[in-house]
């Protein structure tokens, strides 16, 4: 499949990683070492021998953990290159962690055709380092009114199909666009919100809301869309995801549809279980995304959620935008805030919290997105590409916006001492990323 | 004694003195305003900027009357004819006129938390003329200070504020301020036009104005946003006269010593029936003289003078 646009990695030597703790999610968990040839995972196991001359990564007391997938980022490219660029957020990617991502169509010009798409795959394949994968527009120009060429969005790589942050409001559109990805097989994924219901709001409608004159957007914006995309999901058959679930409601009816059989899975994001709407107070525009941070009974929800299964997904939804964007007053600032530096260590939070296994955690960043959207990755199966994160669970670090390996500094974050660093990120067998050999 | 803060950005955090404080001092300029010559040199050698985002002419004009009566130097500045449609910041701009060596900023905004981020920003002294839909304090203040004029004391004063709470300014300044200060308020309007939660703020909300209105000694009528139709917040102006238009009936409602206010500019025969707003029970013109004299007394304690 061309979508994977990277170079040549066949001709890469091969890697030993030698001695880590190996979680390859529902295949192999252990001490044991990967070894990696031609660009692909050759065997898993306990003592492996080392090739004649094969380089070897040390990885005791490391996690070796198949690289991440995620879902739901912007990079950017083309339009808006001063807040970030693929090359930038490919390197921000690895940096988290991240080997595969998938970048949303709310470009400038919207990657709504093949010409645009193709532009993202050239633009990853010069970074040369995360596997860049298009999710295309359902709708041309992302209006919500015509469908966009998913045939030909899907054959020249797009993995997925969403108007991410401009929601199909005409529920008849967006049945047929889910009648007709059916043809691909393509997930068609939605960012769920009324955009009545949420008009001209910019935090979670709430007590806080009401003490900061600030428009809300309400539960319900989400939820109606929720409850819509769903029953479209039952009455088409189409492959749904749902994109940064952020409520309550939100959590209920996706483990209502799943006990009922819809093809559905549904992502949340770091900063949707850890901050709530609290961290607006100050009128902080690092606390401003869309959907926007709830409350506390949301949080336990999502928690929940991803404990028992009905949130299959962590994605990032990785949104940079540039400090003088942000610097704006609240309802002037953009919504959203960078992920991909943050993700992995707010994610081992919800394991030293008890919320998550080890392992389940590690799934959500890696086997279950690659099912969400069909793709080859996020597994150590041998004869897989050789995308491989190598973390160090335990060591302490102080989020510092300046070190961000992404073009913006716009996190909520900043100065927050969390746990869980990437020493090496590998992908197609190449070591893209290595602590401390760090240059911006 | 003055006022410990750089700011005046909301009443949510005065304290009761704090308020007091601000009140006490405005009684001695309200004697200034009275006089032949209004004019003290209290503040005399200190810039104030009026920086007004939104038109405004009441509020504008009280801050400037208020800053030369004290002697300041004042400057205002307005969006239309400067950088602003240039694409500059608010933080740009604001940090330009404190170059200038401005003391004091009255920042007028449509955004709220504007005047927050720009306390934080620059290190002249700001004051929130209006952010949004968040505060109005000096409007708040001046409110306090007529109703106190009246003879009224707060301590379980029954206060009715009457319409679109969640758009208004104004209503949570006076919330916050009253609440504080004991008395009892009371919300009326459509549910279209109470924010989410607003009775966790100390408030008890009514849909029905006749029971709102029942033994209050303060009717503070908000003024309607006409706009506002057609956001289906409210059917018609018809209707939403018929149902929380203040008519001389009404009133009779409330405590027969009530008094009625209004922010300003008002909707006759919308919000508020003529005969009402001119009536001896209305207070609206003490309340934008109130104005200047308040507006001096927290340009007094923000200036450091006191």
């Amino acid at each position: 499949m061309t979508a994977y646009g990277k170079g040549d990695s066949s001709s890469v030597k091969p890697i030993l990683i030698k001695g880590g703790q190996v979680i390859d999610p529902g295949r192999f968990v252990g001490i044991g070492d990967v070894l990696i040839d031609q660009g692909k995972i050759a065997a898993v196991g306990a003592n492996l021998p080392a090739p004649a001359g094969c380089p070897t990564i040390q990885a005791m007391g490391s996690l070796v953990l198949p690289g991440f997938v995620d879902l739901h980022v912007h990079f950017r490219e083309p339009g808006f290159e001063y807040k970030e660029t693929i090359q930038s957020g490919s390197a921000a990617a690895v940096a988290g962690g991240f080997t595969t991502v998938c970048c949303m169509p709310n470009t400038n010009p919207i990657n709504d055709n093949q010409a645009v798409t193709e532009f993202i795959l050239e633009r990853a394949r010069v970074a040369g380092l995360a596997n860049v994968l298009p999710v295309g527009a359902i709708t041309k120009g992302s209006e919500g009114k015509e469908l966009a060429e998913i045939g030909d969005l899907r054959r020249s790589g797009c993995v997925a199909i969403s108007d991410d942050g401009r929601p199909v409001m005409n529920s008849l559109v967006m049945r047929r666009a889910m009648e007709y990805a059916r043809a691909f097989d393509l997930t068609v994924v939605d960012h769920c919100e009324d955009l009545h219901l949420a008009e001209g709001g910019c935090m979670n409608e709430g007590l806080i809301s009401t003490e900061l004159g600030l428009p809300g957007i309400p539960a319900a914006a989400e939820d109606v869309m929720v409850a819509r995309n769903l029953s479209l999901s039952e009455l088409t058959g189409a492959r749904l995801h749902l994109a940064h679930i952020s409520t309550a409601g939100s959590v209920r009816m996706v483990r209502e549809a799943k006990a009922r059989g819809i093809r559905v899975t549904a992502e949340a994001c770091p900063h949707h279980f850890t901050l709530t709407e609290e961290v607006v107070r100050g009128y902080n525009t690092h606390a401003k995304m869309n959907p926007p941070l709830r409350t506390w009974d949301d949080v336990h929800a999502i928690k929940e959620g991803l404990r028992d299964g009905t949130i299959d997904v962590i994605a990032t939804d990785h949104a940079p935008h540039a400090t003088q964007e942000k610097q704006q007053d609240f309802t002037e600032a953009p919504f959203g805030i960078v992920g991909l530096e943050t993700a992995l260590a707010l994610t081992l939070g919800l394991v030293e919290e008890g919320v998550l296994s080890l392992e389940q955690a590690v799934t959500k960043l890696t086997s279950a997105p690659a099912v969400a959207f069909g793709l080859k990755k996020g597994t150590l199966a041998v004869g897989a590409d050789a995308d491989v994160a190598i973390v160090d669970q335990h060591t302490q670090w102080e989020v510092d916006p300046s070190k961000f390996r992404s073009k913006s500094r716009n996190t909520p974050f900043a100065g927050w001492k969390i746990k869980g660093q990437v020493k090496t990120t590998i992908v197609g067998g190449r070591v893209v990323f290595e602590a401390g050999s760090s240059e911006r | 004694m003055s006022l410990k803060r750089k700011d005046l950005l909301s009443l949510a955090p005065l304290s009761v003195d704090e308020i007091k404080l601000v009140l006490d001092t405005a009684d001695s300029f309200k004697e200034v305003t009275g006089r032949e010559i209004k004019k003290v040199p209290a503040l005399r050698g200190k810039t104030v900027v009026n920086l007004f985002f939104e038109p405004s002419t009441r509020t504008r004009t009280s801050f400037e009357l208020a800053a030369k009566r004290l002697s300041a130097d004042v400057i205002n500045f307005s969006p239309s004819s400067s950088s602003v449609v240039k694409g500059e910041t608010l933080l740009d701009t604001a940090r330009n006129i404190e170059a200038m060596q401005a003391d004091i900023i009255v920042l007028r905004h449509s955004s709220a938390g504007a005047a927050e981020t720009l306390a934080r920003g620059v290190k002249s002294s700001v004051i929130n003329a209006g952010d949004g839909w968040h505060e109005h304090p000096t409007q708040a203040l001046l409110d306090l200070y007529t109703i106190r004029e009246r003879g009224l004391g707060f301590e379980g004063l029954r206060v009715a504020i009457v319409g679109d709470v969640s758009h208004s300014r104004v209503a949570r300044s006076n919330i916050y301020a009253l609440t504080k200060l004991g008395a009892e308020v009371r919300l009326v309007g459509p549910p279209t036009m109470m924010p989410w939660g607003v009775e966790r703020l100390g408030v008890k909300v009514y849909s029905n104005m006749d029971e709102g209105l029942c033994g209050v000694n303060v009717i503070m009528m908000l003024r309607l946003q006409l706009e506002r139709q057609g956001r289906a917040l409210f059917p018609t102006i018809r209707e939403y006269a018929r149902l929380y238009g203040l008519t001389a009936e009404r009133v009779k409602l409330a405590d027969s010593g009530a008094i009625v206010m209004h922010p300003g500019p008002i909707n006759r025969g919308v919000e508020i029936a003529p005969d009402v707003a001119d009536s001896l029970s209305s207070v609206i013109l003490d309340q934008v003289a109130n104005g200047v004299a308040v507006r001096m007394g927290i340009l007094y304690l923000m200036s450091g003078a006191g």
